[in-house]
């Protein structure tokens, strides 16, 4: 089985660049590009230097001692959640940056739910001198209050979306407007493995330096390597370098919201089908008419109606296996790494770490869970939700 | 006969209307097309509501979602089209997700059932059109109409000239539908190189054109002209079609 983009830009059959043809040059430029500025010796420089020095790579893989012994097997936990801005997504954005100024963009735009993407991009907009717009839904504005206002500080400008949803979904529709309205001198740095080829396959590159990294800190080979899925970046990034080796499980958390069946869900593999979100053919919440379903999720970085497509392909070989975790098993299982390993993590990757409570893996196994953020963004829903 | 075909044999100027279908009231699409073929419109747009257009700006999202609201879908679409018989060709617009999740060849055939002439369907790229799906709109006498930008380059042009067997859908700066800008020097410049190309379709320019002088300037690079976003304005502030059609004229 083969789980890499093929020409065409499809994961099996999910995938390809469904786009209104004004955006057709922009995604050429990239596609025709991509590869070569990132296999180029130049680029690999500049971008390990920054992921080492300015990033913090390699994060450790720690060996969660006292989650272990609870859950009676060994728990490592991937720590990317130590990366400057606080999540994976800076990989993405340093390696985004490079390309955008090897294309000569001067304006950058990207789309953000949780903030983490947008404060990486603000980041490096500020890093390389760049301008930097970031759509960000109502909702997850004032959900994620300290990250609106560290992209303030960053200097990028917060557009508000109040269409749709007012969540993730909404405000990539706007970045992607933009983007038609700006064909020129934009570059969109989108912050996870969606959107139109070759962006999936781009992202999921520049991500999969956190499984490379595994492999080498592990030495043993993983029985389990356990990611959350809103998009799927960092699952992917996590997945990568495991992909064609069978005997590592894999397994991808969605968030299930108030429950698969409450109507109030961002859980795409349980009850999606396939069509066409953001030019990308892949799994999608949808109704009988094709409408897009407004999802819902605790977390802002899961809340979104459909997937990356290399995750609608690995769902489909059943080379990865999707299950779903609530927003209350999450927020306890945030407590929980807190009071036993002293590690606060991202609503996001709770969602990764509750699924630990269901896994059953034995005591001889390796359980590798990416923490793809740290919580301090969160602070504010865990203080409403802290348990007496 | 295709009507797209005799249309464009003996016609210039033409006036193409852009709506959404199910707006403002559910049950307004039939009305407006008959009103609309009555004011002597050459031909007609219908724009199938989706949840998320990408392609469009914050006037044709509002009637859009408030046709959704209102209960509007392909099905019941295609009811309303039955009762309709205008001498003007009839387009459907719309994204790809509502076409693929009612079935690519159902769609067809209904759609040709219904005396539908054409499809515009933006966010499915030619490449991808003519490997999976030319057959099956060729098999329902069904015409796809490309859309091209100021962006989009000569070789292209070409290639969609090629592939297209109507006319071509010339949108007039890279945007979304809405963006009021007229028809400025650039603009113009790129409607003469679009001209110069002598391609063998016909060309009607969209987007930014929104009253009667930027109709008149873009006819005078094209053989008509769309007008979308300032008629779907004009049926929230209830003027009357009729009067709208004499404002362009
Ligand atoms: C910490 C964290 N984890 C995970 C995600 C989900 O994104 P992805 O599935 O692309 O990794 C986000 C998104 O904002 C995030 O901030």
């Amino acid at each position: 089985m083969n789980y890499s983009v093929n020409k065409e830009g499809y994961y099996g059959s999910f995938g390809g660049a469904y786009i209104p043809e004004m955006l057709y040059p922009n995604i050429e430029e990239i596609k025709n590009n991509y590869q070569k500025i990132i296999s180029s010796q130049k680029f690999k420089n500049e971008y390990n230097a920054l992921l080492a020095n300015y990033a913090g790579r390699p994060t450790p893989l720690y060996f969660a001692k006292r989650l272990s012994e609870k859950y009676k097997t060994n728990i490592y936990l991937k720590r990317e959640d130590l990366l400057h801005t606080g999540a994976h997504k800076i990989n993405n954005t340093l390696g985004q940056i490079l390309i955008a100024k090897h294309l000569g963009k001067k304006r950058i735009i990207a789309e953000t739910g949780a903030g983490q993407h947008g404060v990486a991009t603000a980041t490096v907009c500020a890093l390389m001198g760049l301008q930097c717009i970031v759509y960000m839904g109502e909702v997850d504005i004032e959900r994620q209050a300290p990250n609106v206002a560290r992209m303030k500080m960053l200097g990028a400008k917060v557009v508000s979306t109040t269409s749709g949803s007012k969540t993730l979904k909404d405000a990539t529709n706007e970045a992607i407007r933009d983007w038609i309205n700006n064909a020129t001198d934009t570059y969109y740095i989108i912050g996870s493995v969606v959107g139109p080829h070759p962006y999936p396959d781009l992202v999921a590159k520049l991500q999969s330096v956190i499984s490379k990294e595994i492999k080498l800190q592990l030495r043993t080979k993983p029985n389990y390597v356990i990611a959350c899925v809103g998009g799927g970046s960092n699952a992917a990034g996590a997945f990568y370098h495991f992909m064609n080796d069978k005997n590592v499980k894999l397994i991808a958390v969605e968030a299930a919201g108030k429950g698969i069946k409450s109507g109030h869900s961002a859980a795409t593999m349980v009850l999606g089908k396939p069509g066409i979100i953001h030019g990308s053919k892949t799994m999608l919440m949808q109704n009988s008419d094709g409408q897009i379903t407004e999802p819902y999720s605790i977390s802002a970085g899961l809340d979104y109606p459909g997937v990356g497509p290399i995750h609608a392909h690995l769902f489909d070989t059943d080379r990865a296996k999707f299950v779903s975790i609530t927003d209350a098993e999450a927020l306890k299982a945030a407590y929980q790494l807190a009071k036993l390993e002293g590690i606060i993590p991202a609503l996001e990757s709770a969602h990764a770490l509750a699924y630990l409570g269901k896994l059953k893996a034995k005591k001889n196994e390796t359980v590798v869970v990416n923490l793809s953020g740290r919580g301090d963004k969160d602070l504010s829903t865990y203080i409403k939700h802290l348990p007496i | 006969m295709n009507k797209l075909n005799t249309l464009f044999s003996d016609k210039k100027k033409l006036l193409s209307i852009y709506f959404t279908a199910g707006f403002p009231e559910l049950n307004s699409t039939a009305k407006i097309l008959n009103e609309l073929d009555n004011a002597g419109v050459d031909m007609i747009e219908i724009g199938i509501p989706f949840s998320d257009p990408l392609a469009d700006g914050p006037v044709i999202q509002d009637s859009s979602e408030r046709a959704i609201a209102n209960g509007m879908n392909v099905s019941f679409l295609f009811e309303q089209l039955k009762n309709v018989n205008t001498k003007a060709p009839l387009i459907l617009m719309g994204y790809f997700n509502s076409v693929m999740q009612f079935g690519v060849e159902k769609f067809c055939k209904q759609s040709k059932s219904v005396g539908v002439s054409g499809l515009i369907i933006p966010d499915l790229p030619i490449e991808v059109y003519l490997k999976e799906y030319k057959h099956v709109f060729q098999k329902y006498d069904l015409k796809n109409i490309f859309l091209i930008s100021p962006q989009t380059s000569n070789e292209r042009i070409k290639l969609i000239d090629k592939h297209s067997d109507a006319f071509i859908y010339a949108v007039s700066s890279s945007s979304t539908t809405g963006t009021k800008n007229g028809v400025n020097a650039d603009k113009e410049k790129y409607f003469s190189r679009i001209k110069k190309m002598n391609l063998k379709n016909p060309v009607m320019i969209g987007f930014g054109i929104s009253e009667k002088q930027s109709f008149n300037k873009a006819c005078n690079y094209a053989s008509g002209a769309i007008i979308g976003t300032a008629f779907i304005q004009s049926l929230k502030t209830k003027t009357h079609v009729t009067e709208f059609i004499k404002t362009i004229r």
